[in-house]
């Protein structure tokens, strides 16, 4: 029995060594062949590789129907019946492309990407804090990249002819009001926000998603990080202030906390580097900040961040209009602001986005006439003076909505759904001189939905649809505005992109309420690009224009101060940008030079006709370089910032005439600034170290230019006091230290 | 007769399965005396697919994907081009995830190959990846040496770490020759489990140790 057993598997095992040849071609739908691709006969071990002709061949044991396969990277897998009986078998194979990140084009015109994502952006999260005039600051940092503006004297990004207004700041998709510190008029401040927070940042110069609304111009989106790989305390002080905080990352690794204070007070720098203001109350800042963020399973994750400050500052400066006066102006600020976020997957390739955010602020100014031994003044006959004592309190409190559902219906096409509210109450109480008070409340609640879709034909052409429509509540207005890119990649891997959208804003609450009914400003975006981004090198150029209609007027008329009172404005911009960063040329030596020309005109606010506005230069260039030198262990970093003069104009309303006339104007001279950083890592290097700390010395504006960024008139024109940075140089000198996490390899592999 | 007949099925069902894991295991060992010859000849494709075959077909087998893994691992971590490191730590990485997934657990010797993978990854951007990727190869060459503390591999991937790390960074010929002299310790003790078990390090470690002669 067992013998016939045993030579029935002899037999098998004897048919088995018939052998039949199979060979052929693998070519991919260009007719090109394809090396390295897979080629087997499914459930057994016989196949090959091709090689770099794209032939393969083997020969197999196997007998009868068989499926033939070929897999290789990027291409969708091959299946084929054939029939094996001894006779060779030639297969020429026909490989089909399929859409992967990798390789497909990406839609990027307008944007500036910061990310860890698998392929190469230009900037990555490391470059916000190692760019030597940024100091830790994201919105300094993309102040190198083209398309923005060296605004000294104003908070917030002024982005392709557009004002600080019509760029909006999002954290994991929420809107964030007040994204910078409060802070004395005619300077600009740091964001709140710490760049170590952040995984991710985009900066939209234009053409941005129909996700994002209410921005003329521009939007920053920022997202944040989430669980720390380890559990870290750190500590860090600087002659500014100290910090200190905890991140704390549960066992299970599901989830984390963690708080930091932090606590800035610069009477230090300020006796140390002089100052063009007498400072009574020298800026003191307190902030803490606390997070959770927990895996709600194996896809969600939910994430709380909240944030609280008070600053307090008070200042004395020479009054415009009288030698003999000045001018005392105290600020306090109270700002906190909450972010809870939420995304997880729901099947069937359905994906959810859910944010909530809500802020408040409270400013509370006072601003005193006071003579020179800072007594204080009361000169109530003469209204020049008189409205130079006034208290006032602002208060925000801002409520923002979003969700967002994605469908992945193929390849990388997908589309995106959704729904955001943004609600805003914004309060101020005005105390004049006398003791009148002018109470006024802006309520605003605007709605809005929108739809988006990412259309992938192949790995070189993809478009984005979207359309998003919004009502305000305040303006009982609508809108629909559509939006559109195209992007298109070459064989060497360079591609082109355009994109057209129509944007609408809200007139800012500043100017409200108004004396005519208003309706949306509105701005339309046309940019094309083509960049080439490899890992070593970057080259980039974008081309734009931008036309601006229903921008809001402002009068001075019955003693309203800057009051909308239409939409009649209006304008333009058009500009050219370049963008070229370089890893390689020089060993061990990143670089990084843009360039921007702009020329724009609008006629808005206050302005007379249709004119230059003076928060724009005409030609900006920076100039970035990092270097690390490995046997001191530290880090160059020095940035140089170039733009051409500004304009400036002294535009005061005729009561007789009622309408705003140009008095004079100027042109300020070039802006130049020098900055340098030295980042000292000392734990370096030391095995299983338990601690890294970093020294970091920085000099912004080393080489001590006269920078002006525009003049201030007195009420009768004779007086015209340039505005100026707070201090000619600033030096900045800390010792962090991080306990639990070893950043050493950090700098270590950057250059090996 | 019944019970000779049982008897009979039974002997033949274990020939043949008998000559079944002869047939995986000579496969297994004609690639696997290729691994060594690897580095030089940089067909890691033909090797890697010559696994993944035989692991396809055997769908029980760890070793074939982990092999895979390995070829995988070893072309990334020789490829110059950052541009490329990344799809290749794909490739190498869903490899070590199906042999992981066969044995239902990870152990000492697929936690070196993952250490490698974090590697490739992290030289692609050292500067932005290194907070989670540095994390990852530390933590598996640890989880690694406390999985099999006689497994020579995870000592001689440190050891090779720190023989191209600068002195001045904790790195450096002296620093690693202390670490290669341990590897060299585990590998004249290391028994692989079977004739197919991963088994490989020894060429390069005797490369590295004949650097300091």
């Amino acid at each position: 029995m067992c013998k016939i057993l045993l030579f029935s598997f002899l037999l098998i095992s004897v048919r088995g060594i018939a052998q039949t040849k199979v060979s052929g071609k693998v070519i991919d739908n260009k007719k090109s062949p394809l090396a390295g691709v897979s080629i087997a006969l499914k459930d057994s071990y016989d196949g090959a590789t091709t090689d770099s002709l794209g032939n393969y061949s083997f020969t197999s044991t196997e007998k009868g129907e068989q499926i033939i396969t070929a897999t290789s990277t990027g291409y969708k897998p091959f299946e084929e019946k054939i029939n094996i009986s001894g006779v060779p078998i030639s297969l020429t194979i026909e490989l089909k492309e399929s859409i992967t990140e990798l390789r497909a084009v990406v839609i990027s015109a307008g944007t500036f990407e910061a990310s860890d994502a698998k392929r190469a952006t230009a900037l990555n999260p490391i470059d916000i804090v190692t760019t030597a005039s940024a100091n830790g600051d994201i919105t300094s940092a993309l102040k190198t990249i083209p398309g923005t503006q060296q605004i000294g004297e104003q908070d917030g990004l002024f982005v392709r002819g557009g004002t600080a207004d019509e760029t909006k700041y999002y954290i994991d998709g929420s809107l964030v009001n007040n994204f910078y510190y409060s802070t004395e008029p005619g300077q600009a401040t740091r964001g709140r926000f710490n760049p170590f927070l952040f995984k991710g940042t985009i900066f939209s110069s234009g053409g941005y998603s129909a996700l994002y609304g209410q921005a003329l111009s521009s939007v920053l989106l920022l997202q944040s990080i989430d669980l720390p790989d380890k559990t870290s305390a750190d500590f860090g002080i600087s002659y500014l202030g100290a910090n200190a905080g905890i991140q704390k990352l549960s066992k299970n690794k599901k989830s984390s906390w963690g708080v930091t204070y932090a606590y800035t007070n610069l009477s230090l720098v300020y006796g140390l580097i002089r100052q063009q203001f007498d400072y009574f109350k020298v800026p003191v800042v307190q902030e803490a900040d606390a997070n959770y963020r927990i895996k709600t399973s194996s896809t969600g994750m939910l994430k709380y961040y909240g944030y609280f400050s008070t600053t307090n500052v008070g200042y004395k400066r020479q009054d415009i209009d009288s030698l003999m006066l000045k001018d005392a102006f105290g600020l306090r600020n109270f700002n906190m602001y909450h972010n809870l976020s939420w995304k997880e997957y729901l099947g069937k390739g359905w994906k959810v986005n859910v944010g909530a955010s809500y802020s408040t602020n409270k400013d509370s100014i006072r601003n005193e006439l006071q003579n020179q031994d800072n007594e204080k003044q009361e000169i109530n006959d003469d209204p020049l003076y008189a409205y130079k004592n006034f208290n006032l309190t602002n208060k925000g409190q801002y409520i923002n909505t979003k969700l967002v559902f994605e469908k992945n219906i193929k390849n990388l096409s997908s589309i995106r759904l959704g729904g955001e509210n943004n609600n805003t109450t914004q309060s101020a109480t005005y105390h004049q001189y006398d003791g009148i008070s002018y109470p006024e409340k802006i309520k605003e609640n605007i709605v809005a939905a929108f739809g988006e879709a990412d259309v992938y034909l192949s790995n070189n052409i993809a478009a984005r649809v979207g359309v998003r429509a919004e009502h305000s509540k305040l303006l009982d207005k609508s809108d629909i505005a559509p939006r559109l890119s195209f992007a298109y990649k070459f064989h060497d891997k360079s591609q082109a992109s355009v994109a057209y959208g129509i944007f609408y804003q809200d007139p800012n609450n500043n100017y409200l309420p108004s004396i005519n009914a208003l309706h949306f400003q509105k701005a339309t975006h046309y940019i094309a690009q083509y960049q080439k981004i490899t890992s070593q090198r970057t080259f980039r150029t974008e081309l734009y224009y931008k036309k601006y209609a229903d921008l809001i007027k402002t009068t001075n008329a019955n003693n309203e101060t800057f009051k909308a009172i239409d939409n009649s404005g209006f304008g333009d911009a058009k500009g050219i940008e370049f963008f070229w960063r370089d890893k390689k040329t020089i060993k061990n030596l990143d670089y990084w030079i843009s360039y921007s020309y702009i020329d724009t005109r609008r006629d808005f606010l206050n302005y007379p006709s249709k004119m230059e506005p003076s928060f724009v230069a005409r030609h900006t260039a920076s100039l970035v370089v990092k270097k690390f030198v490995t046997p001191i262990k530290t880090q160059f970093n020095a940035s140089y910032t170039f733009a051409t003069g500004r304009p400036y104009y002294n535009i005061v309303y005729d009561f007789s005439q009622n309408k705003y006339n140009l008095l004079d104007q100027g042109r300020t001279k070039n802006y130049n600034n020098l900055s340098l950083s030295v980042n000292y890592l000392p734990s370096i290097g030391k095995v299983n170290a338990k601690s890294f700390s970093v020294i970091v010395l920085s000099v912004t504006n080393v080489l001590g230019f006269n920078n002006i960024y525009n003049y201030n008139y007195s009420v009768d024109g004779q007086n015209k006091l340039p505005v100026t940075p707070a201090s000619k140089r600033f030096f900045y000198l800390g010792y962090f230290v991080s306990f639990g996490i070893d950043r050493t390899q950090d700098d270590i592999n950057n250059h090996l | 007769m019944k019970k000779t007949v049982l008897m009979a099925v039974l002997l033949c069902a274990a020939a043949f399965a008998y000559a079944q894991s002869e047939k995986y295991e000579s496969a297994m060992k004609a690639n696997i005396a290729q691994l060594d010859s690897l580095m030089t000849k940089g067909n890691f494709d033909e090797l890697a697919n010559n696994f993944i075959r035989i692991g396809d077909a055997e769908k029980t087998q760890w070793l074939p994907y982990y092999y895979a893994a390995y070829c995988y691992a070893s072309e990334g971590l020789s490829e110059q081009d950052n541009s490329k490191k990344d799809a290749i730590a794909d490739k190498a990485n869903a490899q070590i995830t199906k042999a992981e997934a066969i044995l239902g657990k990870e152990n000492s010797e697929t936690d070196v190959i993952k250490a490698m993978i974090a590697t490739i990854q992290m030289t692609v951007d050292p500067q932005s990846r290194y907070m989670t990727y540095g994390a990852l190869i530390s933590d598996n060459i640890q989880k690694s040496e406390s999985l099999d503390p006689t497994n020579p591999r995870p000592v001689l991937f440190e050891a090779q770490s720190k023989f191209f790390t600068p002195e001045q960074y904790g790195g450096g010929k002296d620093a690693a020759k202390v670490l290669f002299d341990k590897a060299k310790t585990l590998f004249d003790n290391f028994k692989p489990e079977s004739d197919v078990s991963p088994n490989w390090g020894k060429t390069s470690l005797e490369y590295f140790l004949s650097q300091y002669k």
